[in-house]
């Protein structure tokens, strides 16, 4: 890995030489927005079983249109929303300008993807639905999001080894 | 009404719902819709163990923590007050692939027969579990975002890396799917 190489999306702490983020602080209970989304978002996962194992089965099988019409018609209105904020230029409710952060390409997009790609089907779960999954009822699947956050974890420990 | 809203919701109700995430996301607060960071902010905030990923300031971050948590609070939400009081409905072609290997407990969203605690303790329930999360938790990692993150929001800021990413997805699916978890579940 070239050592200048970005792969670092979420945060702009690594390899950033200059972060003039313009954000506005915020008291914590602005927050509780976050936590309405991820209730809703939520239900929304169980009720349509996307959080479901069966569901992931029949999706890698080909069996089942469900998953591909969720994923699809999801991307088609983030793309549609995405769209509309960038031509009318809409603003946060707090006034800021929308952001966006292009994504570079690198190799752990392929390999990493194929990894996560392994074991997605193997839990029938991608993160989201993992925590989903525990609030359900299922509390073995604790054991799954420890794993995942050990994965995590090993990542950024090996992440100067590994080719990007 | 109440029971209309008991039955699975179709995908055309809830894939434009999960897909409304990304600009509610962004218009209450610039945030882009990615859910796999959250396991990266519990590492920063918990075991950073000086580890360069690690070292930022995850508090910035808290938001996508309370984002998951409410994910967690709506399954639990989902399944106490709106639950299909019916069995899972799935292609009969794959009822009858799982019922070799077992699987025949249709009341839950995962296949209690093959995970549960008691099989946390074989070889199988490893690696469902344990090997198969770890998976999840390094590859969302290295390739740098989920389904949220690259599927979802990528696609939709039309990023190309982000459409490489869930191809990659898509194709280690299939292969795992296919190819090796039969052999898992066949254990």
């Amino acid at each position: 890995m070239e050592p200048n190489t970005n792969t670092d999306f979420e945060v702009r702490s690594l390899d950033a030489i200059c972060v003039n983020e313009s954000h506005l602080e915020h008291q914590w209970y602005h927050n509780i927005k976050y936590l309405v989304i991820g209730v809703l978002f939520g239900v929304v996962f169980v009720k349509s079983e996307v959080v479901s194992w069966f569901r992931i089965q029949e999706m890698f099988r080909l069996q089942s249109f469900h998953m591909y019409g969720i994923i699809g018609s999801a991307v088609i209105v983030g793309m549609i929303s995405v769209w509309l904020i960038k031509k009318f230029n809409i603003k946060t409710i707090y006034g800021e300008t929308i952001e966006f952060h292009p994504k570079k390409f690198n190799k752990g997009q392929i390999y990493g993807g194929l990894l996560f790609g392994l074991g997605w089907a193997i839990t029938g779960a991608c993160p989201g639905p993992l925590f989903a999954q525990i609030g359900t009822g299922a509390t073995v699947i604790i054991v799954t999001l420890i794993s995942a956050i050990a994965g995590t974890w090993v990542y950024g420990l090996w992440r100067d080894k590994l080719p990007h | 009404m109440i029971e209309f809203f008991k039955q699975p919701w179709p995908w055309y109700i809830a894939g434009p719902l999960i897909g409304l995430t990304v600009p509610a996301l962004l218009i209450l607060g610039n945030k882009s819709f990615g859910i796999s960071s959250s396991l990266r902010h519990i590492c920063a905030s918990c075991f950073p163990a000086n580890i360069p990923f690690f070292k930022y300031d995850w508090k910035k971050e808290v938001w996508n923590l309370v984002f998951v948590f409410g994910i967690f609070l709506g399954g639990a939400v989902a399944i106490n007050f709106l639950a299909n009081p019916n069995p899972i409905e799935i292609n009969p072609k794959l009822a009858n692939e799982l019922a070799g290997y077992g699987i025949n407990n249709y009341d839950h969203l995962v296949p209690t027969d093959v995970i549960n605690w008691a099989s946390l303790f074989t070889f199988r329930g490893v690696m469902l579990m344990v090997v198969g999360g770890f998976l999840v938790g390094f590859g969302t990692r290295y390739a740098g975002g989920c389904t949220s993150g690259h599927a979802i929001m990528g696609l939709s800021n039309l990023q190309w890396p982000s459409l490489i990413a869930t191809i990659s997805f898509m194709v280690g699916g299939f292969m795992m799917a296919n190819l090796i978890l039969p052999h898992i579940l066949s254990l």
